[in-house]
């Protein structure tokens, strides 16, 4: 069978960068308003004043300027937000093991694990303070691991139990042991959804810090400067400080895609349409 | 219980649940070895129970199954049986290579081992140069195929097989019935073939066995003497529509049309 084929050498470096931008030129044109009207329209046609929202420039002066302590913050709380969603999300996927061994047991916990889903368990951050230490990193991370647990815990033991009748069987009849299973049926088929539940928990883990820091925490933490510069009328570096939570939100997911796109290279979703 | 048969079924049920649907009733059934014997029969019959019970998948609820001289649990832990099932139950996160490897992986065999094994399944199967890809990179007849060669791989005695082809269009179904007559012949291994499809069963087959319904029950065993090996051309055979004609006739004779209608008056199960 002949087949000929077009454009199979490299396009030009132009070329390239042509159709890059023309995938990308609606987002780039939408982040253009959107700054144009954070930076003139909000201030001088609206008459939105300062302490309610900064001009743009400013901000990103601020967010230059301070550069070292604003980062140094963010380093703190996320290894708090870290520290947190390892604790929690590795807790919770020995749980679901546990819970997807012995069914009885599961299906006893499992109404609360899901009800607990449902708590705000941000509301708890006071109290963790009281536990480990308003200005110790670990009360932090007990807010961030508890915030992380159920998540990672619902969708891991779904992932682990929702496995084909068949698949079962065939590892029945090859006399397979019940860790053999989990090794090689139930703990694979469970990643796509483990990983699921791992980027949920990732931004649960930031938001668990930061507002952990909120109700009191050490002078280095970026929830406690967030909160002390608005006291003082810093307006300024406040939002510098959010703009820092929020990029270290975006690596913290983004890194856990990336994981999960090379872990899961086998999954049907890897295929790409072209 | 002759020495030469390989499974030997004797007085089976299986009643499921403490309603007590009654899935099988008094099953009597030998297998030669190098026997190709097909359970036909309507929807809900159950044929597929019945192979499940050869199996040790399911405990039947009174009789014996004997595998290989061996009662059907030991055989099962002996590893004396391999089983394709409707879907081809494939692992998503193993490749074709890994998928045909797995029986062997539990049964330790040493990786050069492995690999020799499965070039020589993939040569079988006629599916050299798919070992790296993925399942969802291939075709469902191609899946199938991979799932025969996992069955096969370590050369069990016996090969049970739950409607392997029911879900693939009429022309690969044909092209992988004269496949896997191909491959009876050369492993000279025993198959249990499942299906509902009368002209596959007298096609593949060195016996049909046609089953009743409710409560499930062997009501005619045929012997079919089409000459070996089978080719297309078997299928335009005299003898070939006779065979076809007297299963028919059976299954009618179960009062299988009126359970069909039945179902089909109920809707789907």
């Amino acid at each position: 069978m002949s087949v000929t084929t077009f454009g199979e050498s490299k396009p030009s470096l132009g070329r390239r960068f042509l159709s890059w931008l023309r995938e990308w030129l609606p987002a780039l044109v939408v982040i253009a308003i959107g700054l144009v009207v954070w930076q003139w329209v909000l201030p001088d046609v609206v008459g939105v004043q300062r302490f309610l929202l900064p001009r743009f420039s400013a901000v990103a002066q601020t967010f230059w300027d301070e550069r070292e302590a604003l980062w140094s913050a963010g380093w703190f709380t996320f290894k708090e937000a870290l520290g947190g969603w390892a604790i929690g999300s590795s807790l919770a996927f020995v749980s679901a093991l546990a819970l997807a061994r012995w069914r009885p047991l599961g299906r006893a916990l499992m109404p609360y694990a899901i009800a607990a889903n449902a708590i705000p368990i941000i509301a708890f951050a006071p109290i963790t303070n009281a536990w480990f230490g308003t200005f110790s990193p670990r009360s932090k991370m007990a807010i961030a691991a508890v915030l992380c647990f159920f998540p990672v815990l619902v969708n891991s033991l779904r992932g682990l139990t929702s496995v084909r009748p068949e698949s079962i069987e065939l590892m029945r009849s090859y006399a397979a042991s019940e860790a053999s299973t989990f090794r090689r049926v139930r703990i694979p088929n469970s990643l796509p959804f483990v990983f699921s539940g791992l980027k949920v928990a990732s931004v649960l883990a930031m938001i668990g810090a930061i507002v952990g820091d909120y109700f009191g925490g050490s002078i280095e933490a970026l929830g406690i400067q967030i909160r002390s510069s608005v006291g003082l009328s810093q307006f300024e570096y406040a939002w510098a400080a959010i703009l820092v939570a929020s990029i270290l939100g975006l690596v913290f997911y983004g890194a856990i895609s990336l994981v999960e796109h090379f872990a899961l290279r086998w999954h049907p979703s890897s295929r790409r349409v072209e | 219980m002759t020495p030469e048969s390989v499974v030997s079924i004797a007085g089976v049920s299986k009643v499921f649940g403490k309603g007590g649907v009654v899935a099988l009733q008094g099953i009597d059934l030998s297998v030669e070895r190098g026997d190709f014997i097909s359970l036909i029969g309507p929807s809900g019959c159950g044929k597929s129970t019945l192979l499940r019970v050869v199996g040790d998948i399911t405990e039947p609820t009174s009789g014996e199954v004997v595998v290989n001289g061996k009662r059907a649990r030991q055989a099962r832990e002996d590893r004396d049986y391999g089983i394709v099932f409707q879907a081809p139950v494939l692992f998503d996160w193993r490749t074709v290579a890994k998928n045909i490897a797995l029986p062997l992986e539990m049964q330790r065999w040493d990786r050069a081992r492995r690999q020799e094994r499965v070039a020589e399944m993939l040569e079988l199967v006629e599916l050299t140069g798919f070992e790296k890809l993925y399942p969802w990179q291939l075709s469902g007849g191609m899946q199938q195929r991979v799932s025969i060669a996992r069955a096969l791989a370590f050369s069990p005695p016996l090969l049970l097989m739950d409607e392997p082809f029911g879900a693939l269009d009429e022309m690969t179904r044909e092209r992988l019935n004269l496949e896997l007559l191909r491959i009876w012949s050369e492993t000279g291994s025993t198959v249990i073939f499942v299906t509902h499809s009368i002209s596959e069963a007298v096609f593949l087959s060195t016996r049909v066995a046609v089953m009743s319904p409710r409560p499930g029950r062997i009501s005619a065993v045929v012997e079919v003497d089409l000459p070996q090996p089978r080719t297309a051309e078997t299928r335009e055979h005299p003898r070939f529509f006779e065979l076809v004609t007297r299963v028919r006739e059976a299954l009618h004779a179960t009062g299988a049309d009126e359970v069909e209608e039945h179902l089909a008056a109920e809707g789907p199960e």
